[in-house]
């Protein structure tokens, strides 16, 4: 058991596979293709679209739309509640996640279903359990109609399970030796969650964390009853670029539809490197 | 005496583990916890390192009573079957896990890793990841790892039944001689008694919960304290109610007087340099294991007349009901994997 003898397979290995990527087997040219044609078909054609109704406005168009102080307050607002309803679901969602799987506890099936509701439930189905909750005529007397309040509630109501259902079978499959391993070498609970757990769920826990982020920025139904939709203080932008449309300003409400995937795409790629970051730091 | 452990119970619902178990496991040496699976000996070795609770009962290691003592507070170095390794860090890391809790200063924790991880030949391998190496590879880290804590007592939970038996082979030799340079108290766990009888100072049977015997290999092998245990140690025949091992039958195609039995021959297996003779003696299958030599010279032959009884000094111990027959029954292999009792 040298270097020699498991270094050298590893490096034909790699030979073979960079010799193969040139010619794939007809199989595998198949399903590349239909993958590609799939995904072009509905991401990334819609996508362009997108990007070249935005460019028909010009860059003046573009500035002037989102320097629109209606329209930045909005994109403000929008944005910012859903960094703070993933970061509150980063935590609440992995602490969920290891009730369910850890623990045993009455009603623990039926939590697992009910976990999925907020999910499952059409938005505005949600936003009318919303209003009539957390409205003006609230049966607990929490009323958060037409406050900015209403679109974090809103955004964590509908946002809830994403962190859950993708930590939750992760924390399933990990080996119960490993955690004893750890705590025979002296590890405290808290150190083997921190240096053994935690690096094995953050991959989990950033896709959870961007899916939950890329509902928030995208959401409509659940918070349009609840917030009012008051311009400058509760309106978002999915609701700001409604009435661009309805308007019939297109181009106005691409501009807005581009910087929001730019943050999406910057708030996803931020996830990923921080991922990589802390799974391997353990 | 290093781990002392008193009338330990332990059940699992219904499922009695270990019932009043009391053992002494001497220093310095290397004790193998020997018996079929679901005997209770995995549940023992974890009682000791804190991993599982006994319902009742004490365990002492080095003098110091550790019944309630959590895990870290034990000082025991735990190898598990399936390596347990941390996936995310490297060798050398995973080497280091237990010093940096332990907040030794860096320099230290560098020079034991690089000592350790020379110690079981992977100090070439330091800044791969465990995903990384063979089976075997990871199983001398975790060993390694669990050495650099310097640990009271090294226990090790079946730490070959994942490997391939060559590798199985290497790896308890390497152990052996380890041991000799460590020196450190090692218990391990296995259901083979060949790795057993090969590696171990002492050998523990346990059996449905309670320890059958407790000797050295030779002890065990040459005088077994029932018929459990010698038929587990290696295959066995059973003649005139008594058990016997089939290469400690002598044969003889003429009366000699003073023989047991009588039987036909009913089916001649040569494998490599012995012959295995399955005989009938009136309507019971005894088998016998002679030299390819002693074959030529009977001239064995199906359908022969032999007449059988044992060798002087071989070892026989009654036959008592809870060993069913059918576990005698064939001629079993090189005895490797005898099928014991209750698997």
């Amino acid at each position: 058991m040298t270097a020699v003898d498991v270094a050298a397979p590893a490096r034909t290995a790699r030979r073979r596979r960079s010799g193969r990527a040139n010619g794939l087997t007809a199989t595998s040219g198949l399903g590349l293709g239909v993958s590609v044609i799939w995904f072009s078909l509905l991401v990334l054609i819609p996508l362009s679209a997108v990007l070249v109704k935005t460019s028909e406005g010009g860059w003046s168009g573009f500035w002037t739309t989102i320097s629109n102080e209606q329209t930045a307050a909005a994109l403000r607002l929008t944005v910012g509640q859903a960094l703070l309803v993933t970061v509150v679901n980063v935590f609440m969602g992995t602490l969920i996640a290891w009730v369910l799987v850890r623990d045993e506890f009455f009603g623990k099936r039926a939590l697992e279903v009910v976990i999925d509701i907020p999910f499952a439930l059409p938005t505005i189905v949600a936003g009318l359990v919303l209003l009539s909750l957390y409205g003006a005529n609230s049966p607990v007397g929490v009323n958060v109609a037409n406050t900015r309040t209403s679109v974090f509630v809103a955004f964590l109501f509908v946002t809830l399970p994403f962190v859950v259902r993708t930590v939750q079978p992760v924390l399933a499959e990990l080996d119960a030796d490993v955690e004893e391993a750890a705590a025979s070498l002296g590890a405290s609970r808290f150190t083997i969650f921190r240096r053994i757990i935690l690096p094995a769920l953050v991959p989990a826990i950033s896709a959870g964390a961007a899916l939950s982020f890329a509902r928030a920025i995208s959401e409509y139904g659940s918070l349009v009853l609840l917030s009012g939709n008051l311009p400058l203080r509760t309106e978002v932008t999915s609701v700001r670029m409604l009435s661009y449309i309805e308007n019939g300003d297109l181009a106005s409400a691409s501009a807005v539809a581009t910087i929001l995937l730019l943050v999406a795409l910057v708030v996803i790629v931020a996830l990923d490197v921080i991922q990589r970051r802390v799974s391997r730091r353990g | 005496m290093s781990i002392e452990v008193r009338n330990i119970d332990k059940r699992f619902g219904d499922f009695i583990a270990l019932d009043d178990v009391s053992l002494t496991i001497p220093s310095g040496q290397l004790t193998a916890l020997l018996g079929p699976s679901g005997g209770g000996k995995s549940t023992l070795l974890r009682i000791i390192a804190g991993l599982e609770s006994a319902d009742t009962g004490t365990i002492q290691i080095e003098g110091r009573d550790a019944t309630d003592l959590p895990p870290q507070k034990r000082n025991v170095g735990f190898v598990f079957q399936h390596y347990a390794a941390f996936k995310h860090l490297t060798v050398a890391r995973n080497v280091a896990f237990g010093l940096e809790i332990r907040k030794r200063p860096k320099p230290e924790i560098r020079a034991k890793v690089v000592e350790l991880l020379e110690l079981v030949h992977l100090d070439q391998f330091a800044d791969r990841l465990p995903s990384q190496l063979s089976g075997g590879q990871r199983q001398r880290m975790a060993l390694a790892r669990a050495l650099a804590i310097e640990p009271t007592v090294l226990l090790l939970d079946e730490p070959f039944g994942a490997l391939d038996a060559k590798v199985r082979k290497e790896l308890r030799d390497w152990l052996r001689r380890l041991h000799d340079e460590v020196h450190v108290t090692t218990v391990f766990v296995t259901h083979d008694q060949e790795e057993a009888l090969e590696v171990a100072d002492e050998i523990v049977v346990i059996n449905e919960g309670r320890i059958e015997q407790v000797g050295s290999p030779d002890e065990l092998y040459d005088q077994p304290a029932n018929d459990f245990v010698m038929s587990f140690l290696g295959p066995v025949t059973r003649l005139d109610g008594n058990l016997v091992r089939p290469h400690d039958l002598f044969l003889a195609t003429s009366d000699p007087g003073d023989a047991s039995a009588v039987g036909t021959v009913t089916r001649l297996v040569r494998v490599g340099f012995e012959v295995r003779v399955e005989l009938d003696v009136a309507g019971q299958s005894v088998q016998a294991v002679v030299t390819r030599a002693e074959a030529r010279n009977l001239d064995l032959r199906e359908g022969g007349t032999l007449w059988i009884r044992p060798v002087a000094g071989a070892v026989i111990v009654e036959a008592t009901e809870r060993l069913a027959v059918g576990d005698l029954d064939g001629i079993d292999g090189d005895g490797a994997d005898a099928v014991p009792v209750g698997r």
